[in-house]
């Protein structure tokens, strides 16, 4: 059924109008000489300038990034611990509760989450700041990561691993040396979901965070309360330019990858 | 021993961040705001022990939120707001998944990353793009104004249709991709069939395609409801005064009003009517399962 119809057509071009018209908006306005975001005044860059030497919103990146690449690979260790358990782990006591305690978290609003985690912080006397936060993203982005992988590892041929045992593997290095390069690209995007997902979060942060340690989604959203600036677009620009490079750069590892491995599999078939 | 250690480190932590403070909002649910630090008198004493936890055992803050109009009025509010959002998302996301089901092979890829693409992007950005094209001078505006549509500019940020305009934008992926899913792997010559026995095009699409694609509507519109009913940002940023959601009331409750345990109860009681929609969906995704099995 490869034909497209006209109502097709019309439907797939109104469909990613609507999704990515406000963001060409928003990108083109931060290259805005006025100060008035809605009226063009010329092209100018200044925007980009100011916000270089906004002291505030650097060091809300600086400490955004570091949650990010802290919390997203605890997550990712944590994660595909917990996929192998889901997936290979068999029975054991506890299971459903383990099970429900990773799906759980992905339908969970964050307001409760974040209030959840303040209070068992404030209970046990952590003081709150950039250790807190990263235990915070570590666990919602945890169950992601574990989601992910487990995905990955349902559709793995268990043989595989059975024949490196057979051939004198011990099971780390079966692990090691078999399964951890086959499930590797599932734990590659289990990481870049987590790291983005800890950039984004604004909700459990802001319940996490202390005075010490501002990210930048709470330090945008204090400005944006205020109304549309063309500094938070000029920021907004980059952050998209950011992600948008990151995840095709992603996806065409990630094809490659895949078109190797199945180029490696005739191979070995051939042999065979 | 290695079996052990596996299982056990990520369990303790998810039991450890995850579990234990749930009991801890509940515990506090049902203890008595104070004028301390923190703002709330302890009502589970390890000394005392059990008994006594019992004998001082109260729901006044649960007879609060009965009591006072604000909070059943939120929830019902919520309940409304993403009910009327999930089908306008299913509307304006169906016929896209749809499209994309039928074009061509190797069109796919590409579509499949431009509808995933938005949702990598920050959440918090994309709600704030729609601030500066809904706002009364904003982009929307000027265009309708601009081509004779309206003569007055038309009020749209801070009510809720800029409420339902942003959760429709910001969820669209989500309900998209089931969707698609599932007529992806739709057998076209069943629907040839149909219309080779005599059903018009329409029909077949509606005896056929819409019964089968039932799994990802499902799907999609958990997917949407859900996170919607505990929604913050979207109406903080696009919604005015009259936007009542509780994840707003649970906000302003704690952080504005600093009364947590009446926060706390907010939680649960959110918790609890989140319970049904997502057994449901968990029923659903399980049945799929079975069925793909």
């Amino acid at each position: 059924m490869n034909k497209l119809s006209w109502f097709n057509v019309v439907s797939l071009t109104l469909g990613f109008a609507f999704l990515y018209i406000p963001m060409i908006i928003l990108i083109i306005f931060s290259f805005n000489e006025s100060k008035l975001v809605t009226v063009w005044a010329g092209f100018s860059t200044k925007w980009y300038g100011e916000l270089m030497q906004n002291e505030a919103f650097l060091n809300a990146a600086w400490v955004t990034v570091k949650v990010a690449v802290f919390s997203s690979t605890i997550a990712t260790v944590l994660g595909t611990m917990a996929a192998y358990v889901l997936v290979r782990g068999g029975r054991f006591l506890g299971r459903t509760l383990f099970s429900g305690m990773i799906y759980a978290p992905l339908v969970m609003p964050e307001v409760i989450t974040g209030l959840s985690l303040l209070l068992l912080f404030i209970g046990i006397g952590l003081d709150r700041g950039v250790l807190t936060i990263v235990l915070a993203h570590t666990t919602f982005s945890m169950c992601y990561v574990s989601v992910v992988v487990s995905s990955r590892l349902v559709t793995f041929d268990r043989s595989l691993e059975e024949a490196a045992l057979d051939l004198g593997c011990s099971a780390a290095e079966a692990f090691r040396l078999v399964t951890l390069p086959i499930i590797a690209p599932a734990v590659i995007s289990g990481w870049l979901l987590a790291f983005t997902l800890s950039l984004d979060d604004l909700v459990i942060a802001s319940f996490t965070s202390g005075p010490s340690a501002t990210t930048l989604p709470i330090k945008i959203f204090s400005a944006v309360r205020l109304g549309v600036s063309p500094e938070i677009n000029a920021l907004s620009t980059l952050m998209i330019a950011v992600v948008t490079v990151g995840v095709i750069t992603a996806s065409l590892v990630s094809k490659r990858a895949t078109l190797r491995q199945k180029q490696d599999e005739q191979a070995a078939a051939r042999e065979a | 021993m290695r079996r052990f250690v596996l299982i056990a480190v990520p369990y303790v932590w998810l039991l450890a961040l995850f579990l234990v403070p749930f009991v801890i909002v509940f515990k506090i649910s049902l203890s008595d705001a104070a004028i301390a630090r923190p703002p709330y008198l302890p009502q589970f004493d390890w000394v005392s022990g059990f008994g006594a936890f019992l004998a001082d055992l109260d729901f006044e803050n649960f007879i609060f939120l009965t009591e006072d109009n604000l909070y059943w009025k939120a929830y019902l509010s919520s309940a409304k707001i993403a009910l009327i959002s999930t089908f306008c998302t299913l509307l304006v996301g169906y016929p896209i998944a749809y499209a994309m089901a039928r074009a061509p092979d190797e069109w796919r890829a590409t579509l499949m990353m431009l509808v995933i693409l938005p949702f990598w992007t920050s959440f918090l950005i994309r709600v704030y793009a729609w601030m500066g094209i809904l706002s009364n001078e904003g982009f929307l505006n000027q265009f309708l104004l601009w081509t004779g549509i309206i003569s007055t500019p038309l009020t749209i940020l801070n009510t809720n249709t800029a409420v339902y305009i942003g959760i429709v934008y910001t969820y669209l992926p989500f309900m998209i991709l089931p969707i698609y899913a599932a007529l992806e792997r739709l057998d076209g010559s069943l629907i040839e069939a149909a219309e080779d026995l005599g059903c018009s095009r329409l029909l077949a699409f509606w005896l056929v395609t819409i019964p089968l694609s039932r799994p990802g509507i499902i799907a999609g519109s958990f997917l949407v409801f859900i996170p919607v009913l505990g929604e913050f940002v979207i109406p903080s940023l696009l919604g005015g005064s009259g936007t009542l959601m509780i994840g707003k009331v649970l906000w302003e409750e704690f952080f504005s009003n600093r009364d947590w345990p009446v926060a706390s109860a907010v939680a649960v009681i959110l918790l609890l009517i989140l319970v049904i929609p997502i057994v449901l969906f968990q029923r659903n995704q399980q049945k799929q399962a079975e069925a793909e099995e």
